[in-house]
């Protein structure tokens, strides 16, 4: 009883001190200032027909760049949780049980449809990325497409081993090439993740707004091969 | 419309918030925190909403000039992208911690973790 009292007075407070943000906030106040600048000069700064592109890719890089690193910083936690220290056991198990860890196969169905769907989805993916900086979509989005379609093989086929050195080297390169386009940024152009060093080309084609595209093809790389890990992780765990 | 956006992301954080505090198992407490970090992201969703405001996002339907007053703010947006994905790093994170804790305790009720206990 007392316990749910004080549950109760917390829940309170947290919505007290909520209250006074939450009357601020009307939805139909307009733009700021930032936010209008953004919209009148971002496709002339930067040529991105996408405006959330431009603000997550450029605006927003270094924002962006933190955000991979967290991902990342994850991804290895999971893996040191999940996989570290299991090899050796993980041996001794396929010794005793050759059948997959006792693992159900995947049905007939399940086979078929990802052997079917697995190419479209991989296509699908990199066209998400590919056009982040024209439609809805970019390298997260893309690359959480990407993670998938493994995903799906994965559920299909209990036995199947990634090759983990390629997803290891798909990560690791393109995590560095997204910094050296950061650094060439800073020296061919404005400042550090500028995208501007390339060409701005035609505005609402597929190659224009300098660098966005290069720098979400290389976003969505790292981010569906680090999801893969994970996926794959938490199925070598169990 | 908004104030409806608002009201069930206000909601969601706080049926997160009173499932962190009441339920005594990690994995009820790992799916209170995906609702908490949901309503975040309606919330701020909600917040850059602009009545009848469209995705800034430009075309045909869309000229650059004269664009400001129909469309969305982009920045909160651009933040929702960032914050989802890191919330999907940390959930992965927190399901393998417990993953581990089950397999070294074949338990997940926070009330059998003693070490915690002051």
């Amino acid at each position: 009883m007392m316990k749910r009292l004080i549950i109760i007075l917390a829940l309170a407070a947290i919505a007290l001190g909520f209250f006074p943000l939450a009357m601020r906030i009307s939805g139909d106040s307009g733009l700021t200032a930032l936010a209008t600048h953004y919209v009148e000069a971002g496709a002339d700064e930067l040529g991105a027909a996408n405006l959330v592109t431009s603000v997550v890719v450029s605006y927003r890089g270094l924002d962006t760049l933190g955000e991979v690193m967290v991902l990342f910083t994850a991804t290895t936690g999971v893996t040191a949780l999940l996989v570290a220290g299991k090899s050796k056991s993980h041996k001794k198990e396929k010794d005793s049980e050759p059948d997959g860890d006792g693992r159900r196969e995947g049905s007939e169905l399940l086979a078929t449809g990802a052997a079917f769907l697995f190419p479209i989805l991989i296509l699908f993916g990199i066209y998400i990325f590919l056009n982040g900086h024209l439609t809805p979509g970019g390298g997260f989005q893309g690359g959480v497409v990407l993670a998938s379609a493994f995903l799906l093989l994965l559920f299909s086929d209990c036995r199947l081993e990634l090759n983990h050195a390629l997803l290891k080297g798909a990560e690791a390169i393109s995590g560095a090439a997204y910094v050296a386009v950061g650094l060439l940024g800073l020296w061919l152009a404005g400042g550090f993740l500028d995208p501007r060093f390339l060409p701005a080309g035609e505005f609402g084609q597929l190659f224009s707004a300098g660098a966005i595209p290069i720098i979400y093809i290389l976003i969505g790389i790292k981010v569906g091969s680090e999801l893969t890990g994970i996926v794959d992780a938490m199925r070598r765990c169990s | 419309m908004t104030h409806i956006v608002l009201a069930i992301g206000f909601l969601l954080v706080c049926i997160g918030f009173w499932g962190l505090m009441t339920r005594r198992e990690v994995f009820r407490m790992i799916i209170s925190f995906s609702l908490l970090d949901t309503g975040v992201h309606v919330i701020m969703v909600g917040i850059g909403y602009v009545r009848a405001g469209t995705a800034p996002i430009f075309d045909e339907a869309l000229a650059v000039a004269g664009a400001v007053g129909k469309v969305v703010d982009p920045v909160p947006s651009a933040l929702v992208l960032t914050a989802i994905v890191i919330g999907l790093a940390v959930t992965a994170l927190m399901l393998s911690f417990a993953i581990r804790l089950h397999a070294s305790r074949g338990s997940l009720a926070v009330d059998d973790m003693k070490e915690l206990k002051w």
